[in-house]
């Protein structure tokens, strides 16, 4: 310790800019001329016992101290610490030198109680928070406080001069602004303060002044000032406490930058990284850097590049007035130099530098994360042991404990924590019965502890699980798959966050084909979702703008098809067709006439040319079994596609999307005989050359047929042309029937029929009794 | 052998490309339909030059800071008013001047009405004090446009000399050491735009006619505008691109600001073709804007739903131009007043440009967007109308 200053200054306050990667530079600086006995840092001093697990191998930041409630691992805060952090640099300095290391902040054990007493309002004191930095920057002339620090403080060249000129002007500097504005809307602040204090004076007791505090600059004038310890004692009183564990946990460095959330609001904690570690000539360092990037993904840019980008960016700054070129220096250099003006590939260079993909490493004896503790927890609760041998779980989920069983299982496999493998259930196919596999397998320990980075609670992480999930998904098909999951697991508040994603990603896909799969699994989810009594508005409305898209882009997409693709796309028909068909049921508001507009698309598709026949084919179809299309005019369509006109081939692919594969098409033949009469006309009029053509069609359509329906059709037409006259000129009557009913083998149900319905008269029953069963056994 | 073209004053009427009225000295500004920047502003730019203490790069008229004051506009120490003659982000005035200062070639890229060539025009201006030095670059434009050509007169009468030699707006740029300008870049044929690659880098002109060679003088550099959605016009070959710093001037930020251009252009445009004054046509201005931003964007203007984007540009001078033709048929052909069913035909001949993919784009935007949209169900029937 340097003796004179001490005695005037007491411990050295060292006042950082958390993650700063020049503070973390000058507080390494400082420490290593100061050779201070102790070094205590702003942070939980529960992690105090965890100090030592920082210098081990296999610990590599960015990391966070994880503080949570022991009975609610829910309730938790993070400490994140990157490499560049002042605080992971004063860490780091005191176990290299052996000298201990304290955190000094109000314990964790106040802060997380805290939380719970105040509520989620901290509204008020919200408003008059003081923007410390804001204000001195302002002062100073710039718009941005984060530049200004930058300017001032992080751009300084280290060891030129007094490595502590920084921070005692930086001092200064608070010590004006917090005259003015008090403890600026921070109350905590002052409990939090008068707790330091203590801390710092314990530790003077014991190490004299050779103790070298590192906290943020706003604290500093506060622990410089001089107040009894009656009076923090008294600030320190009675403040509430819950019994709190402490963990290290591996942090990212994308985690870093997030602005909500346990992020720490660092927008580019690459590139501070970068100033951390780059020796020297860090602009000309991280030019390099991106042009590699670049290079590695195929765009050229030549070493000239990144000279004219550092001239540039120098000359930028020159113009801007900044001693150095900061971030957005570089960042417009390398737009107009290196990537041509484009944002495209600036967007990757922001991405993989700028943020960068570093993942932090703890070391395998860090205490056990709360999700850990919490997956314990449940498991007892639901009396679900994990074991190692494989067993079988049937699941009922009309009661509550089956239910919840249910949904913990398939939260853990959405965090990749494979327990459970569902299986195909032994009972019955019902949507209240699940079966499971369930396996415990010792590595999934080592997943629940990677999967501790998602959150402290099973359901917390699974729900941030699938947020980051539907963000990263590549297809359509993989959100509907994910949103699907979601409501297997009970997840509704990922739920907003996958549609959004799912609507834009179905806004942004231009095959129909992608949207067609996508729907029928959509509207899955939603019957999925009424039986689990979740609320399904939101998906019912995406679901409807997907039916919308598909319905706009379906008649173009159906042009111009191979015969293949025509296949392909009559599955997508009738797969659409289906889940219109349910959704026609669904509330959506502003969606009302689905069913109605899906009519029009299939009759436009039927109607035009272009069409593969065998869509046409199935459009007319399912506009015939929907009762849209009268017998007569399904009759007549498919005579003008049998007429001499069309090529026999598309006549025979129409013909197998009317009524071939499992759709019921035979009965349809069988029960209208002027449907089947067509076709025999057809057939016979089919020239030789073209038969042997058509024949693999014909055969790939009927074959499909069951055996019974196959007979009778044979049995029709041998019967030959004579019925079919009679049936084409009975107008009275249904297409396939005799003109009247006959009375005497409809009479033979009646007794049933009386039986079933219970009645004794045989009253005015009969008209009814009459149709039905001619139907059936005709 | 390095001969300077400076001194001798060249009469520009000879060289094509250049404007007739491209010596100031001879022309006068009040007699002129459009005046030069450097004219236009004159007073503002003496006003910088008088109060501009920083250090100037060789043969500027103005430090760097300076000339990004001229173009952003603001107000001097001794209470001069500088105009913005730019409205958008600073960024991309400050990354344009410190290019020139870098002695890079600067290439300004934007769809149509993005006041590329203004920028250009008045970058010139604040740093040579002569935005005049200019090529126009067509599809006819030949390499003596960029390099030099002869007087053939002179050439036959007394052979090859300095004297019978034409130099182009680059050339003397490069001898006086100035700024020159290319516009429409994208349109000059490939094999002219490739004169310009080593000129660029070796910074030389030889003449190897006469065995000589020009140097640029310090203080030389081009600004060159392109339209960067033209493509399939020239495309820069990467040679050239790699002698630029691109800078991409942005369509307008803010629907306001947009809604205030058209309006604007649309009421200038509307005088000058005598249509009747339309009332009250602000509306359905402002809902042209926001089609052409949320298709452009491909979001809608709340944030909350993705669209897909359609082929076309959308660019402002479009919209600029639908809704012209709007007001002359709601003037000739209507009862006067800028309907819906006016613009919607003008929209969809802009936005779908390929017949097949931007049909589906425009039908989605109209079922999804449009329909649900509240008080805009005239718009709707319109667009549904002439969409069929």
């Amino acid at each position: 310790m340097n003796g004179g200053k001490a005695d005037t200054a007491g411990p050295l306050l060292l006042g950082v800019r958390h993650h700063g990667p020049g503070s973390a530079r000058a507080v390494r600086a400082v420490l290593e001329e100061a050779r201070p006995d102790a070094v205590l840092i702003e942070g939980p001093p529960e992690a105090d016992a965890l100090v030592p697990l920082a210098a081990e191998e296999d610990m590599r930041p960015p990391v966070a101290l994880l503080a949570h409630a022991v009975d609610e691992p829910g309730r938790s805060a993070f400490w994140p610490l990157a490499e560049f952090s002042p605080e992971w640099v004063a860490l780091r300095w005191a176990l290299e030198h052996k000298v201990p290391a304290r955190f000094i902040d109000l314990p964790a054990t106040h802060t997380l109680a805290w939380e719970d007493d105040e509520g989620p309002d901290p509204g008020a004191g919200d408003d008059v928070r003081v923007d410390p930095l804001g204000a001195l920057a302002e002062a100073a002339g710039y718009d941005d406080a984060e530049r200004w620090w930058e300017d001032v403080v992080e751009h300084r060249g280290v060891g030129e001069g007094d490595a502590m000129a920084s921070f005692t002007a930086l001092e200064e500097a608070m010590t004006a602004l917090r005259e003015e504005y008090g403890n600026g809307g921070h109350r905590r602040d002052l409990v939090r303060e008068a707790h330091m204090r203590l801390r710092i004076r314990a530790a003077r007791r014991e190490f004299e002044d050779g103790v070298a505090v590192v906290c943020g600059a706003w604290h500093v004038p506060a622990l410089r000032r001089k107040a009894t310890v009656a009076a923090d004692r008294a600030l320190l009183k009675g403040l509430p406490k819950v019994k709190t564990d402490m963990t290290w946990v591996p942090w990212t460095h994308r985690r870093l930058s997030r602005t909500s959330g346990y992020g720490a609001g660092i927008d580019s904690p690459g590139w501070y990284g970068h100033l951390f570690g780059a020796p020297d000539r860090p602009v000309e360092r991280w030019l390099t850097e991106v042009a590699g990037l670049l290079r590695a993904e195929d765009r050229i840019v030549s070493p000239a590049h990144v000279i004219e980008a550092v001239r540039l960016a120098e000359t930028l700054a020159v113009l801007r007035g900044r001693p150095l070129p900061g971030l957005s220096e570089t960042t417009d250099a390398v737009r107009a130099v290196m990537c041509e003006g484009s944002d495209v590939p600036l967007a990757l260079v922001h991405d993989r530098l700028v943020v960068g993909d570093v993942l932090g490493e703890v070391p395998a004896t860090a205490p056990a994360v709360p999700l850990q503790r919490d997956l314990a927890r449940i498991q007892r609760r639901l009396r679900l042991k994990p074991e190692a041998g494989e067993r079988e779980l049937e699941l009922d989920l009309r009661k509550e404990t089956d239910a919840e069983r249910g949904r913990l299982l398939h939260r853990l496999r959405l965090l990749g924590i494979g327990w459970g493998e569902p299986a195909a259930a032994r009972g019955g196919t019902g949507t209240f019965r699940e079966t499971w596999r369930l396996r415990w397998e010792p590595e999934l320990s080592v997943r629940v502890a990677e999967a501790g980075v998602w959150g402290t609670t099973v359901l917390a992480a699974a729900t941030a699980r699938a947020e980051a999930d539907a963000v990263g998904a590549r297809g359509l098909a993989e959100v509907t798959g994910l949103a699907e999951h979601c409501l297997l697991a009970a997840l509704p508040e990922a739920l907003p966050t996958v549609m959004r994603i799912l609507t834009d990603r179905a806004a942004l896909d231009t095959d129909v084909g992608h949207l067609a799969q996508a729907l029928p699994a959509l509207v899955r989810s939603l019957r999925y979702g009424d039986v689990r009594g979740t609320d399904t508005a939101a998906l019912a409305e995406v679901a409807a703008g997907l039916a919308e898209r598909v319905f706009v882009g379906l008649p173009p997409a159906c042009a111009a098809l191979d015969a293949d693709a025509a296949e392909e796309m009559r599955r997508h028909v009738d797969a659409v067709h289906g889940a219109v068909g349910l959704l026609g049921d669904a509330p959506a508001p502003g969606h009302g006439k689905l069913r109605a507009r899906w009519q029009s698309v299939l009759r436009a598709l039927s109607a035009r040319d272009t069409v593969p026949g065998v869509i046409r084919g199935r459009s007319v179809r399912l506009l015939l079994d929907d009762g849209e299309l009268a017998q007569d005019e399904a009759a007549r369509l498919m005579g003008l596609v049998l007429s001499p006109g069309t090529p026999p081939a598309d006549a025979a692919a129409w013909i197998e999307g009317f009524v071939g594969g499992g759709s019921g098409g035979g009965l349809l033949l069988v029960h209208d005989e002027r449907l089947l009469g067509l076709v025999d006309t057809w057939l016979t009029g089919v020239p030789a050359e073209a038969f042997t053509d058509v024949l693999p069609l014909l055969r790939r359509t009927f074959s499909a047929y069951e055996p019974g329906v196959r007979r009778t059709l044979g049995e029709l037409v041998r019967r030959g042309p004579g019925t079919r006259g009679s049936t084409a000129t009975a107008v009275s009557g249904t297409p396939g029937f005799a003109p009247d009913p006959d009375t005497a083998r409809a009479d033979a149900v009646l007794p049933v029929l009386r039986l079933l319905l219970g009645l004794d008269g045989d009253g005015g029953d009969d008209e009814g009794a009459r149709d039905e069963p001619a139907g059936v056994t005709a | 052998m390095t001969v300077s073209v400076g001194p001798t004053p060249v009469d520009p009427t000879r060289n094509g490309s250049a404007p007739a009225n491209a010596v100031p000295a001879t022309a006068s500004p009040a007699q002129t339909l459009r005046p030069h920047a450097e004219d236009a502003f004159a007073a503002e730019l003496a006003a910088l030059a008088a109060q501009d203490d920083r250090p100037r790069p060789a043969r500027w008229r103005l430090s760097p800071w300076a000339v990004a004051t001229y173009l952003l506009g603001g107000t001097l120490p001794d209470g001069t008013v500088i105009t913005p003659k730019y409205i958008g982000p600073r960024r991309i005035v400050e990354v344009a001047v410190s290019t020139l200062a870098t002695d890079r070639a600067l290439l300004l890229l934007g769809v149509p009405g993005t006041a590329k060539t203004w920028v250009s025009e008045h970058l010139a201006a604040a740093v040579s004090g002569d935005s005049t030095l200019l090529v126009q670059g067509t599809a006819g434009t030949p390499e003596e446009a960029i390099r030099y050509g002869w007087n053939y007169a002179r050439l036959l009468a007394h052979g090859p000399s300095r004297d019978a030699l034409v130099p182009s707006p680059v050339m003397r740029a490069m001898a006086e050491g100035t700024t020159a300008r290319v516009e429409e870049l994208t349109r000059i044929p490939a094999d002219v735009q490739d004169s310009l690659i080593t000129l660029l880098s070796e910074k030389t002109l030889p003449i190897p006619e006469l065995g000589q060679e020009v140097q640029a003088v310090r203080g030389f550099n081009l600004i060159a505008t392109a339209n960067d959605r033209d493509r399939g016009v020239n495309d820069l070959s990467s040679a050239l691109r790699r002698r630029f710093n691109t800078v991409v001037l942005p369509l307008p930020e803010t629907p306001e600001a947009e809604v205030d251009i058209v309006s604007r252009r649309v009421d200038q445009i509307g005088r000058s073709l005598d249509l009747p004054a339309v009332p009250d046509g602000i509306d359905e201005i402002r809902r042209v804007v926001t089609v052409f931003r949320e298709l452009r964007d491909g979001v809608t203007a709340d944030g909350r739903t993705k669209l897909k984007s359609p082929s076309g540009t959308l660019s402002t001078a479009e919209a600029i131009s639908v809704v012209t033709g709007g007001l002359a048929l709601a003037a000739h052909f209507g009862d006067g007043v800028l309907r819906a069913g006016d613009v919607a035909a003008g929209i969809l001949g802009a936005v779908v440009r390929d017949p097949a993919a931007d049909r589906v784009v425009w039908q989605e935007y109209l079922e999804t967007v449009v329909r649900e949209r509240d008080g805009w169900k005239d718009f709707y029937r319109a667009c549904r109308e002439v969409s069929g």
